[in-house]
């Protein structure tokens, strides 16, 4: 019989192998299906895990989409494991994305077409406000009204996806675009655009906010008082109440912390990546970021890491569709096995296995 | 006669710490034997050997004189070994029924069982309704739900953990009476306690334990408790020392404090005043679920009163959060150690930060000085002699008796002007009580003002000036603690009615 038995602490030789074990069985899993498929294993992995970042070919195209892809969802994420350490679960930082670039681009719209150095500092304030402010409705409602703000955050995305559709093919969209729908290109516009800001990496002021981001949470939940109550709050709510964590008080914070980042992310994206407002504007960053969260154990630098891995299979993954054909279902399958073995094997740091023998009693 | 259990030999090492080693013992069908030691010496570990929770290292066990080695609790049970611990593992928001059947290996039809409790429960003197949530029982009660959890099992040895820190003097009579039918019908009781007159008025063996070792086993009722004392610390008591002295200003005033219950079945707060004065010990006694755990939210600040409920030197406090208060120099200790007063998960050191960041300036602009929290920890680790690897160590890990000296130390370090403690010495051995309620008195002597909430009658006549009894959210008016007979109290607890029926 194989049992687990719980380590006192930890095991740190795990906490690092773990992923990168997960990543060989992925591999390895991964090439078994790609072979039932009739495709070449060992290319397709090597055109997912090596050619976006190092082939000829392709990386220069595809690495500075790293960035840009891991960009928002590491912001999100890092926003959203604040929430989810003190017990707040924020599930609708999709709709506060959207929310915050609707705001940000309505922003820089208004003073169309002024080219002012202080437009683009103001769209991100506005996205940063449009974020919070979505994310205001769960919090205030969960503290006074006692919701729960997993399904008001989750059902405002609908909201909020409803309200891109209007701006998009009414009241932000272009005059001069013949009647498609969608906005004027911000990125194209300078006052307005969200530049690469060093050619060829795909690093934009989202991808330097995601940085500070990381650093910042990581002072934050490591040294500040915040920090401490925010972990109380998650672990023991009733001490924390005891050590004068105002509960309230903490959702809001949270929740507004959460809803800013997604806002700023949104606001990146709208002025940057995808350059318009357009009824398709979002893409799920904000539901995979809680993929990120969870996958980087909500530590600031595992959510980096996590943010940087799930981008390089998104490209890696389209680019394989691409070049050898693989259907969009097994590139999913192929993502989904990343995560069930990084998950699995996170059993190993905090259990030992153990082979015994079964005791008659 | 063959005995029942019979232990020989049983070793068992930890990293570091020997827990168990060599003991033997054996204990007789129908016998209620003691097992007597303080925090440490090796109790826990040696239950949790016979109940299958721990392999020994060396040893051997025999169970009716057949081989005995559990390899988990499920099998313990399966040979007709149950144990009650001192901790519940009670879910709050399920029903005592389902509870029970949860810990069942084929649990029976709800109304069935239902049933089956109902008759157990009153076989045995312990009335409980299967259908309450366990949410909204008291500590009493839900040691009820864990023993009939128990006796469903039809047990041939019954291990009970401290099964009296939470009772009433009422509710240890009627346990004991429990035990002894159920000892007069041949079950064993292995019986784990600090409390010596206890153990003297019940059991028929007992051993005791000091470092892991067998230091000696006695007939209780024919050697006296300083005796069995002795032998268990190995080095005689001393009596918590106080001087009679006159109080000084009132420090703490409650004036017609009324608060409405939090919980559906929580107890409401009506018309509650007392004074407590500098230099003064006043003892709050009652049984547990009259109020205690609302008196002491409302004292903390983790309730908000009426501001001018509640006044500290003449000052409104009533509507001033934990930490406001805690500025103010009113402190408190709640009753639950795990999850209240402290977050399990947590370090020692983080720990300390949790109520002391504010008086001991843990924190500067914001950032939490963990130097400075880990120094704050290890003094109250030296000075209350919490028995503990270091100040890194996560709060569940401590035995129970030490985590309350540290979170009786934490707040006696912060130098209180108030302080309130519910149940200070709640399943502490008696040498760590002792400690405690030396630290509570040397408090008062320095100038604060003492408030003791507990179900400890014994506890409150020994260390107050003046004491009172909640019964149903209503405090009695106090009275000279010095000059009150047992019959006194027991009319101001004023819970002997309910007593007499479930006597009956």
């Amino acid at each position: 019989m194989i049992a687990l038995e719980k380590r006192p602490q930890p095991a740190r030789g795990w906490v690092i192998g773990a992923p990168l074990l997960a990543v060989v069985l992925t591999m390895i899993a991964g090439g078994i299906m790609f072979a039932a498929l009739g495709k070449d294993p060992v290319g397709a992995i090597r055109i997912i895990f090596w050619d976006p970042l190092f082939s000829e070919q392709f990386s220069g195209y595809s690495r500075p989409q790293l960035l840009v892809k891991a960009g928002p969802l590491i912001l999100i994420a890092i926003g959203l494991s604040l929430g989810f350490r003190a017990g707040i679960w924020n599930i609708g930082a999709e709709g506060q994305y959207i929310v915050g670039a609707i705001c940000g681009a309505a922003f820089g719209l208004a003073f169309w077409p002024s080219t002012h150095p202080l437009i683009f500092p103001g769209m991100v304030l506005a996205g940063l406000l449009g974020g919070v402010l979505w994310a205001m409705i769960p919090a205030l409602l969960r503290v006074y009204a006692r919701t729960n703000e997993i399904l008001v955050s989750l059902l405002l995305v609908y909201v909020a996806e409803a309200m891109l559709a209007s701006a998009a093919t009414g009241w932000l969209r272009n005059p001069d675009g013949a009647g498609f729908p969608g906005s004027r290109n911000l990125a194209r516009h300078a006052g307005t655009d969200n530049p690469e800001l060093i050619a060829g990496t795909g690093m934009h002021w989202g991808v330097l906010a995601a940085f500070v981001a990381v650093i910042a949470a990581y002072v934050i939940m490591t040294r500040h008082v915040l920090g401490y109550q925010i972990r109380l709050a998650g672990q023991a709510p009733r001490a924390a109440r005891f050590g004068g964590v105002n509960a309230g008080r903490l959702v809001i914070l949270c929740m507004g912390v959460s809803g800013a980042l997604a806002g700023m992310a949104g606001l990146f994206e709208v002025s940057g990546p995808a350059g318009r407002i357009s009824i398709d504007f979002n893409v799920g960053y904000g539901f995979t970021a809680i993929i990120v969260a969870f996958l980087g154990r909500l530590n600031p630098i595992g959510i980096l890491l996590a943010g940087l891995l799930l981008a390089l299979t998104f490209i890696g993954g389209e680019l394989a569709q691409l070049m050898l054909g693989i259907p969009a279902p097994a590139i999913q399958a192929f993502q989904g096995m990343l995560l069930f073995f990084l998950l699995a094997l996170d059993v190993l740091a905090n259990y030992r296995v153990k082979l015994k023998r079964r005791v008659a009693a | 006669m063959t005995a029942l259990l019979e232990i020989s030999g049983l070793s068992k090492a930890y990293p570091g710490v020997v827990a168990n080693d060599d003991v033997s013992f054996s204990i007789q069908p129908g016998e209620v034997h003691a097992l007597l030691g303080e925090n440490g010496a090796g109790k826990s570990t040696l239950v949790k050997m016979i109940y299958g929770l721990v392999k020994p290292d060396h040893g051997t066990m025999r169970l009716k004189g057949a081989p005995y080695a559990p390899a988990e609790p499920r099998a313990a049970r399966a040979a007709g070994v149950a144990m009650v611990f001192q901790h519940f593992s009670l879910f709050e928001a399920l029903s005592v029924a389902e509870n029970i059947a949860l810990g069942m290996e084929d649990p029976p039809k709800p109304r069935d069982l239902a049933a089956r409790i109902r008759d157990v429960s009153h076989a045995y003197g312990l009335p409980l309704d299967p259908f309450r949530l366990v949410g909204d029982l008291s500590a009493g009660e839900r040691q009820r739900v864990e023993i009939i959890r128990c006796l469903l099992q039809d047990p041939k040895l019954l291990i009970m953990d401290e099964p009296t820190s939470v009772l009433t003097p009422q509710e240890v009579e009627i346990l004991f009476q429990t035990l002894r039918k159920l000892a007069a019908e041949g079950t064993a009781i292995l019986y784990i306690s600090h409390k010596l007159e206890e153990i003297r008025t019940l059991c028929d063996a007992a051993t005791i334990l000091r470092l892991g070792r067998k230091v000696g086993e006695c007939t209780p009722r024919a050697v006296s408790a300083a005796h069995m004392a002795e032998m268990m610390v190995g080095k005689s008591l001393a009596q918590p020392a106080r001087d009679t002295h006159t109080p000084g200003a009132v420090l703490l005033a409650v004036k017609g404090l009324s608060l409405p219950a939090t919980t559906p079945f929580g107890t409401s707060l009506q018309d509650i005043s007392f004074l407590v004065h500098a230099g003064e010990v006043l003892g709050i006694g009652g049984v547990a679920g009259n109020g205690q755990d609302e008196l002491l939210a409302a004292l903390s600040g983790e309730i908000n009163a009426v501001p001018e409920t509640i006044t500290l030197n003449g000052l409104p406090i009533g509507a001033l959060g934990p930490n406001a208060r805690r500025e103010k120099g009113v402190l408190c200790a709640p009753e639950e150690r795990l999850g209240h007063a402290a977050a399990p998960e947590m370090t020692l050191t983080e720990n300390a930060v949790l109520t002391a960041r504010i008086r001991r300036g843990l924190d500067q602009s914001g950032f939490v000085d963990w130097a400075r929290a880990r120094r704050f920890a290890q003094e109250i680790i030296t000075r209350f002699d919490v028995r503990t690897p270091g100040t890194e160590v996560a709060a569940r890990a401590l035995s129970g008796g030490n985590l309350q000296k540290f979170v009786i130390g934490r707040e006696i370090l912060q130098d209180p002007t108030v302080l309130v403690v519910n149940q200070p010495t709640w399943g502490v051995d008696a040498s760590a009580a002792a400690a405690i309620r030396q630290a509570l008195l040397d408090l008062a002597q320095g100038g604060a003002a003492v408030i003791v909430i507990s179900q400890d009658l014994d506890e409150l006549l020994e260390i107050s000036d003046r004491f009172c009894a909640l019964n149903e959210g209503r405090l009695s008016p106090a009275r000279d603690a010095r000059a009150l007979s047992m019959e006194e109290i027991g009319l101001m607890l004023g819970g002997a009615h309910d007593m007499a029926e479930v006597v009956a």
